[in-house]
């Protein structure tokens, strides 16, 4: 006990003289707690779209103003009629193009009927269908209010709707569980995987299995600041979000901090089975931030909506841990169910842990070729 | 130039001899390649729900056969009890509960109107909105039809109308893989190159072989272009191989001049590389190397509007894109492939990359020094 002790504490030393590792295992959550909250957002506000008013008459001019004025939408150039709209497009500068026909106002008033072309750069097709969605609904809003004020519409079906668990649409709330899992993910799978290969690629590694501690001490030993260290970054996420973002946690905060010992310890034993993999750190690298950061980040339903993958991808993303974690979290902290709701996946983030514990023990190797 | 090229031949022999490295710089593009851009979709494809009839009418049933017919929605179970929807949602077997209450028909033919209720999952906020638009423009349809059907009119006219007809450049079937595949491209040649280079002159340290090159004739922007040369050969390899597999798979359009792309290519790497060799002339040991390295992809990836279109950033975190070579890079892989941009279009990015480019390259070539 007393030299695994000596051990433990010589690990702690390892990481804490190290401060520019320190600052960056404590600085990545909340850089990226800052960015996903502040910076990057799905919603779309100020793109810049080009007007080509062919009529400049009021209708036209109060529609624009009225696609101006809703904050989803700034001018980002006026045309002409003769410019070449395939050349705009392709400078990059707007994203949508609002074009009236000539005689727009005569037409309304005459016929009841007017035309409004709108043309989207759909190179990026997520935004142009957003874009086009509001453009045309602010156009069928003004139309109900301004010209068929007093008119009763016969058999309307009116559909109200209720967003659960985030009546703001936030993006947040769907980042903060993301966030945390990857960064969890990341630093204990990394981290572990590294400091081992780094003690064989050194050669060190001859030593700590020539002492008289046991491999399971040694690994131990490897493991338990790390632990710690991801225990802090978890608690960290949580309270930003909670208090910088005002993301709820409905359910017990106990099985919060319960269920991210778990997903640490998991992600913990991922990392031993890296290094006993890898023969050295570059290649414990590789595995560990190529192979699953952008896995992490979007087959786990952090960013992308997982049932809408095709099936292949759908069955892939069951073996990563994140996915089944991003579950829990999400079930406990923002629809703040009990343990009842999210046993299953619990059960299979055990299993893991477990599976990965001995894959490494059959892989762990006691002495160097 | 005969010194840099026996550099060339000792760098590229040791990416050559190490063998898991380089089965890795080609079959990660391939998996990520496949696997990323069929997952990174906003494409709604199905969503379950709960559809809760109280009413039982006639109406209530068509309207409930043409939301299970749209290819959208599926409705998996029903009930009474608009509870046992919401118990559905807690248990994530459903996303969305439709309420159809009582006196449903009679409302809509009595008072001209009548109320549904949509309850949707918006946990994920972007999802539930497109669902709702999904859900509300079947419903639409549905209320035309109608109208169609007891007014006898063919179809309703409001005495003013103005259509609106949107048309799709570009990408008229709104693929979403089309505009992801050449976004996870230009991710994989910057986590390809950045890893490679940021590690490989931190590792000659560790190994301490940094030492026996300081002491040969060889010139410090010898030593570099070393350094440098292999690694942009082989992050361009995987960027072809990315477009190739791109066009095969995706059936990725490419509209513009590959040549354009590939200078744009080059340009871009050696201010990656030159970045990663900063990285690694400042760190000493991989492990930090790594860390500072996933830490700055993580930033540069985020803000590069690879998920998020950056017009819907703040003004403040825009000005800072101007300094992150992905979002440069992004851009104009995007703008040339998708949109076949000429040159005249990306004079903007092309002078904020040489920039960038040239600033790295010196920052590296000052940094590092032939004394230990």
């Amino acid at each position: 006990m007393k030299q695994f002790l000596g051990f433990l504490r010589k690990e702690f030393l390892h990481i804490f003289r190290d401060p520019r590792t320190m600052i960056i295992i404590f600085g990545i959550p909340v850089v990226q707690l800052m960015l996903f909250g502040k910076v990057i957002s799905t919603d779309i506000q100020n793109a810049k779209i080009a007007i080509l008013d062919q009529s400049h008459d009021n209708t036209t001019r109060e529609i624009s103003s009225k696609l101006l004025s809703s904050g989803y939408f700034v001018l980002g150039q006026e045309l002409l009629p003769g410019d070449n709209v395939e050349d705009v497009f392709r400078q990059g500068k707007v994203k949508m193009i609002v074009t009236f026909g000539p005689e727009f106002e005569h037409n309304l008033e005459r016929d009841g009927k007017a035309d409004v072309q709108l043309l989207a750069d759909a190179s990026d097709p997520n935004t142009a269908r957003i874009l086009t969605n509001y453009a045309s609904g602010i156009i069928n809003d003004f139309v109900k209010k301004e010209k068929l004020q007093n008119i009763q519409l016969p058999d309307q079906i009116n559909v109200e709707v209720r967003m659960l668990y985030n009546e703001g649409l936030k993006s947040v709330y769907m980042f903060v569980p993301g966030i945390m899992a990857m960064i969890l993910m990341l630093i204990s799978a990394m981290m572990t995987s590294i400091s081992i290969s780094k003690e064989k690629e050194m050669g060190t590694m001859e030593v700590l299995l020539a002492s008289p501690l046991k491999p399971i001490q040694i690994v131990l030993g490897k493991v338990t600041p790390y632990l710690l260290l991801s225990f802090i970054n978890a608690l960290t996420i949580i309270l930003l979000g909670v208090f910088v973002f005002g993301v709820p946690i409905k359910g017990s905060f106990l099985l919060l901090m319960g269920e991210a010992f778990l997903f640490i310890l998991m992600a913990l034993s991922l990392g031993i089975l890296i290094s006993t993999v890898a023969p050295n750190q570059m290649v414990a690298m590789f595995i560990s931030l190529l192979g699953l950061m952008l896995p992490t980040i979007l087959l786990s339903g952090f960013i992308f909506p997982i049932q809408n993958m095709p099936l292949p991808l759908r069955i892939v993303s069951n073996i990563l841990p994140p996915r089944w974690f991003i579950v829990i979290i999400r079930n406990i902290m923002l629809k703040g169910t009990g343990i009842q709701y999210i046993w299953k996946e619990t059960m299979v983030l055990i299993f893991m842990a477990f599976t990965f514990i001995a894959l490494s023990i059959k892989n762990f190797k006691i002495r160097l070729e | 130039m005969k010194t840099l090229f026996y550099v060339l031949q000792k760098e590229f022999i040791q990416v050559k001899r190490n063998k898991v490295m380089l089965r890795m710089i080609i079959m990660i593009p391939i998996v990520q390649m496949l696997v990323l851009v069929f997952a990174a979709t906003y494409d709604l494809k199905n969503v379950n729900v709960f559809l809760v009839d109280q009413d039982l009418s006639s109406t209530s049933r068509k309207l409930a056969s043409k939301i299970d017919a749209s290819p959208f929605f599926t409705i998996n179970n029903t009930s009474f009890n608009p509870e046992d929807g919401e118990n559905e949602i807690l248990n994530n077997r459903d996303d969305m509960v439709l309420v159809i209450p009582k006196d449903f028909e009679r409302n809509l033919m009595r008072e001209d109107k009548a109320n549904l209720q949509l309850l949707v999952n918006a946990i994920d906020g972007q999802s539930a909105q497109i669902g709702y638009s999904y859900a509300a423009s079947v419903i639409g349809g549905f209320n035309k039809d109608i109208i169609a059907d007891w007014k006898g009119l063919p179809e309703f006219k409001p005495p003013y109308q103005i259509n609106t007809v949107s048309r799709f450049w570009y990408n008229s079937e709104l693929e979403y893989k089309w505009y992801m595949a050449p976004g996870v491209l230009a991710l994989l040649v910057t986590l390809i190159g950045l890893n490679l280079s940021s590690t490989s002159l931190v590792k000659e340290k560790e190994d301490g072989t940094i030492e026996q090159l300081n002491v040969t004739p060889i010139r410090k922007i010898q030593f570099l272009a070393g350094k440098l040369i292999p690694f942009i050969v082989i992050a361009l390899f995987d960027l072809s191989f990315g477009l190739f597999l791109a066009r095969m798979v995706f059936n990725l359009p490419i509209v513009g001049n590959l040549g354009l792309v590939f200078g744009f290519g080059v340009l871009y790497l050696v201010g990656i590389l030159g970045l990663g060799l900063f990285i690694s002339t400042v760190a000493d040991t991989q492990q930090q190397v790594m860390f500072v390295t996933f830490f700055f992809m993580m930033i540069f990836i985020l803000m590069s509007g690879i998920f998020t279109p950056v017009e819907s950033m703040p003004q403040w975190a825009q000005t800072i894109d101007q300094i992150n070579p992905v979002y440069h890079f992004m851009r104009v892989l995007r703008m040339v492939v998708l949109k076949g941009s000429h040159f005249g279009d990306l004079i903007h990015e092309f002078v904020a990359l040489s920039i960038l480019g040239f600033t790295f390259l010196t920052l590296a070539l000052k940094r590092y020094r032939k004394t230990a």
